[in-house]
C-alpha cells in the first residue's frame, strides 16, 4: 500500500523550471529520503506536498485523497506535517505553547467555552496539556515546558519543532535538513529519534545533505539533480549510481 | 531514547541568561542618553529659544539616565519584594494578602472612588475607561493577531453613530440598541477583514487606514441619516432598572464595570486554543498554517472580535457626550489608540490598560501648554521607541514586525 503518491509533480517559477516531471512513491512505514545537491527542487516538493506553494504540473495522492488545490490546514488535518529548513518556531511562545498549537486542529472549544470554561474546555485543555509534556518527552525537552522558546540553543530548537510537527498527529512527516548545522553526537540523537518515530508506525520522508545520515536510516532513496529525477533505489545501489556520483562530483568527460 | 547532551543545554542557558546583563551594566552610561537629549533640544530650539532648549536637555539627561538607573534596579527591587513577602509568610502571624484579596480591594476601591473625588475627576476616568477597552480590542488584532491597524477608530464610530441613530430616530433605550450597535461593529469588522486581509503588514495598514477615512467621510457627508458635520446631539444616557446613568458617578461604575468585563474576557481568550492561534499567527503565519491553523479565518476572528470591544466603547462614548460628531473620530485618534497599545507594550493587556490610562491622563495635565501637546507625545514615543521597544509593560521582542 502506498501512502503518498506524487504524479509527474512541475514547479515553475517564472522561466526557472524548479521541480519537472517528478514521480515517485512513498510505502507506508519506511523512511525515505530525497537527497540531491543545492538547487535541486527538495524544499519546493515539500512545500507542494504541505500546501505551501501550488503545484504547475502534475497530481499529489496521499492514501487515495488529492492533495492538489488544500490549503496547508487541511493537509494537515489528513496527516501530513514538516519541519522546516530554516527553524520556525513560534518564538516568543513557551516550549510548550509552541506543541499545543499544533494540536489546535484536534480540539474543538469556541469563543463562548473559553470564556466560560465549562468542563469540556478544561477537559480539553489538560489533554492538551499532557500530550504536549508527552511529546517533548519524545525528544527529550519535557523538563523545560516553560522556557521561551526562542531562547532555546539550535539543537534544542530544532527537537521542538520535530515535537511541534508529531504533536499534529501526522502518519507522514516530512523533516527538512533536520541535522543541519549540529555536530556528529547531535546528529546521531536525531538519528535514533527518526528510527524512533519509525517503530511508533510513522512514515518519514526526509530531506538531509548528511551522506551518513542518509545512509545509515534510509529504507528508499530519490535523486534530484536539478528538478528532475535521476535514480531511486535502495542505499546500496544508490551508492553505486554511475548518474548520482556524476551529479555530486561532477562528470567525466 | 535518544541520549541528551543536558549538561551542554544547561550551560548554554546559563550563559543565554548571564551575556544580557553583563552589557547592560557596560553601556549604562553610554553616549545614547546624551545624544537622545540633544537631539530633543535642538528640535525644540525653534520653538522658545536658547534658554528653554538648555533647560529641556538637561532635564531630559538627567530623567534618562534616572530612569535607566531605575530600570536597572528593577530586577533586585522585585526580588526584595519577594524576599519580604516570604517572610510575612514565614512569620505565620498573619497570612500575606494573596494576589486575589489584593486584586477585590483594589477593584472595591476603584469604585467607591467617584464618591470621593470631584466630578472633573471622574470625567477624565470615565474618558480613560473607554479608551482602555477600545484599546484592548485593538490589541486583539495588533498585539496578539499582529496586524497592523491604522483605521481601528472607524469601529469605534460605526458603534458610537449605530446608537446614536438608533437612539434619536428610533427611540431605542440603550440595553435594546446596543446588541444592534455591537453586531452591526462586528459585522463590518469582518466584511472590512474579507477584502483586507489579502495584504500583508505595511499594505494592510495603509487599507485599514483608508476605511477609517471611508467611515470618517461618510459620516460627514451624509446629512440625511448622520446630520452632517453638525453631528447628532440629544442621545439618551443608558438606564438601568429606571436609575439613568446620565450622574456621573454612576455612569463611571457602568464603564468600570465594563472595562473589567473586557479585561476578563480578553484574558480568558487570549490564554485559550484561540488566543494561541492568533499569536502563533503573529509569531510566523507561514509555520502556523503548516500545524493545522486557518490562518484567514482566525485573522477574520481577531478583526472580527476586536470591533467588537470597540463597538461597545462607541456605545458608551455616545451615550456619555450625549452627542456624536465625525470630528471625534478622526485619523489623529486611530494614531492615539495605536499608540496607547504600543507604549504599553504589545500583546500586554496590563501594559495597554497603563498605556490608554497614561494617554488619556497626559493631555488633561498637559492643558496648560495645551500647543506643545502633542509635540510632547510625539517625543515620549521616540523615546520610548529607543530605550524600550517592546513598550512599557510588553514581553521581549514583540514588535510589530513579529
Amino acid at each position: 500500500m502506498y501512502l503518498l503518491e506524487v504524479k509527474g509533480l512541475s514547479k515553475y517559477f517564472g522561466g526557472i523550471k524548479a521541480v519537472e516531471e517528478v514521480t515517485f512513491k512513498v510505502k507506508e512505514g519506511i523512511i525515505m529520503s530525497i537527497i540531491g545537491p543545492n538547487g535541486a527542487g527538495k524544499t519546493t516538493i515539500f512545500n507542494c506536498l504541505t500546501g505551501l506553494s501550488n503545484p504547475t504540473k502534475g497530481d499529489l495522492y496521499f492514501s487515495g485523497t488529492k492533495l492538489t488545490g488544500l490549503p496547508p490546514h487541511r493537509i494537515v488535518r489528513l496527516g501530513i506535517s514538516r519541519t522546516f529548513q530554516n527553524i520556525r518556531l513560534f518564538r516568543e511562545m513557551s516550549v510548550i505553547e509552541n506543541v499545543m498549537v499544533a494540536q489546535h486542529h484536534k480540539t474543538r472549544s469556541g469563543l463562548i467555552g473559553s470564556i466560560i470554561r465549562w468542563k469540556r474546555f478544561r477537559d480539553e485543555e489538560k489533554v492538551v496539556r499532557e500530550k504536549s509534556i508527552e511529546y517533548l518527552g519524545l525528544v527529550g525537552l519535557s523538563d523545560y515546558p516553560d522556557a521561551i522558546s526562542g531562547n532555546l540553543p539550535y539543537g534544542a530548537q530544532r527537537r521542538l519543532e520535530i515535537a511541534r510537527a508529531l504533536a499534529t498527529e501526522p502518519s507522514l512527516i516530512l523533516l527538512d535538513e533536520p541535522t543541519a548545522g549540529m555536530n556528529p553526537q547531535e546528529t546521531s540523537e536525531i538519528m535514533s529519534l527518526i528510527r524512533n518515530f519509525k517503530k511508533l508506525g510513522k512514515t518519514i520522508l526526509l530531506i538531509e545533505h548528511d551522506m551518513k545520515v542518509v545512509m545509515g536510516i534510509s529504507d528508499w532513496i530519490v535523486v534530484l539533480d536539478h528538478g528532475v529525477k535521476i535514480a531511486e533505489g535502495l542505499p546500496a545501489d544508490i551508492r553505486k549510481d554511475s548518474m548520482v556520483i556524476g551529479a555530486y562530483l561532477g562528470r567525466e568527460h | 531514547m535518544a541520549r541528551l547532551n543536558w549538561k551542554r543545554f544547561k550551560d548554554e542557558r546559563k550563559n543565554m541568561n548571564t551575556v544580557p546583563g553583563e552589557k547592560k551594566k557596560e553601556k549604562f552610561f553610554g553616549i545614547k542618553p546624551l545624544v537622545v537629549a540633544l537631539w530633543f533640544a535642538l528640535l525644540f530650539l525653534p520653538f522658545n529659544g536658547l534658554r528653554a532648549a538648555i533647560i529641556l536637555f538637561a532635564v531630559l539627561l538627567i530623567s534618562i539616565i534616572f530612569f535607566k538607573f531605575l530600570f536597572s534596579y528593577k530586577k533586585i527591587v522585585i526580588e526584595g519584594l519577594q524576599t519580604f513577602h516570604n517572610k510575612i509568610r514565614a512569620t505565620g502571624l498573619f497570612s500575606a494578602p494573596s494576589v486575589h484579596i489584593i486584586r477585590s480591594l483594589s477593584i472595591i476601591f476603584l469604585f467607591i472612588l467617584p464618591f470621593i473625588t470631584t466630578d472633573y475627576l471622574i470625567d477624565v476616568a470615565i474618558l480613560a475607561g473607554i479608551y482602555i477597552i477600545l484599546a484592548l480590542g485593538l490589541n486583539i488584532i495588533v498585539g496578539f493577531a499582529g496586524l497592523l491597524n491604522l483605521g481601528f477608530v472607524a469601529f469605534y464610530a460605526i458603534g458610537a453613530y449605530s446608537y446614536a441613530i438608533m437612539n434619536t430616530k428610533f427611540g431605542l433605550d440603550f440595553w435594546s440598541a446596543l446588541p444592534f450597535s455591537i453586531g452591526l461593529t462586528t459585522v463590518s469588522g469582518f466584511f472590512l477583514a474579507i477584502p483586507a486581509l489579502r495584504l500583508r503588514g505595511d499594505y494592510l495598514a495603509i487599507v485599514t487606514l483608508g476605511f477609517g477615512e471611508i467611515v470618517r467621510l461618510i459620516l460627514n457627508n451624509w446629512d440625511s441619516v448622520t446630520m452632517g458635520p453638525n453631528g447628532i446631539p440629544g442621545i439618551a444616557p443608558p438606564v438601568i432598572m429606571s436609575v439613568s446613568l446620565g450622574k456621573l458617578s454612576y455612569y463611571y461604575c457602568f464603564v468600570l464595570s465594563l472595562v473589567i468585563l473586557t479585561v476578563f474576557v480578553t484574558r480568558r481568550v487570549y490564554s485559550s486554543r484561540i488566543g494561541r492561534a492568533w499569536v502563533a499567527i503573529r509569531e510566523d503565519e507561514i509555520a502556523s498554517s503548516a500545524m493545522g491553523i486557518n490562518t484567514t479565518m482566525y485573522k477574520l476572528y481577531s478583526f472580527a472580535f476586536g470591533a467588537f470591544w470597540a463597538g461597545l466603547a462607541g456605545a458608551l462614548f455616545a451615550g456619555k457626550m450625549q452627542f456624536v460628531s465625525p470630528e471625534s473620530f478622526t485619523f489623529m485618534e486611530s494614531v492615539l489608540i495605536v499608540s496607547m497599545v504600543i507604549l504599553g507594550g504589545l500583546g500586554s493587556i496590563p501594559g495597554v490598560i497603563l498605556g490608554a490610562t497614561i494617554l488619556v491622563i497626559l493631555p488633561e495635565i498637559l492643558r496648560e501648554v495645551q500647543l506643545y501637546r502633542m509635540l510632547a507625545l510625539g517625543g515620549g514615543l521616540v523615546l520610548l521607541m529607543i530605550f524600550r521597544p517592546q513598550g512599557l509593560l510588553g514581553g521581549k521582542g514583540v514588535s510589530l514586525r513579529g
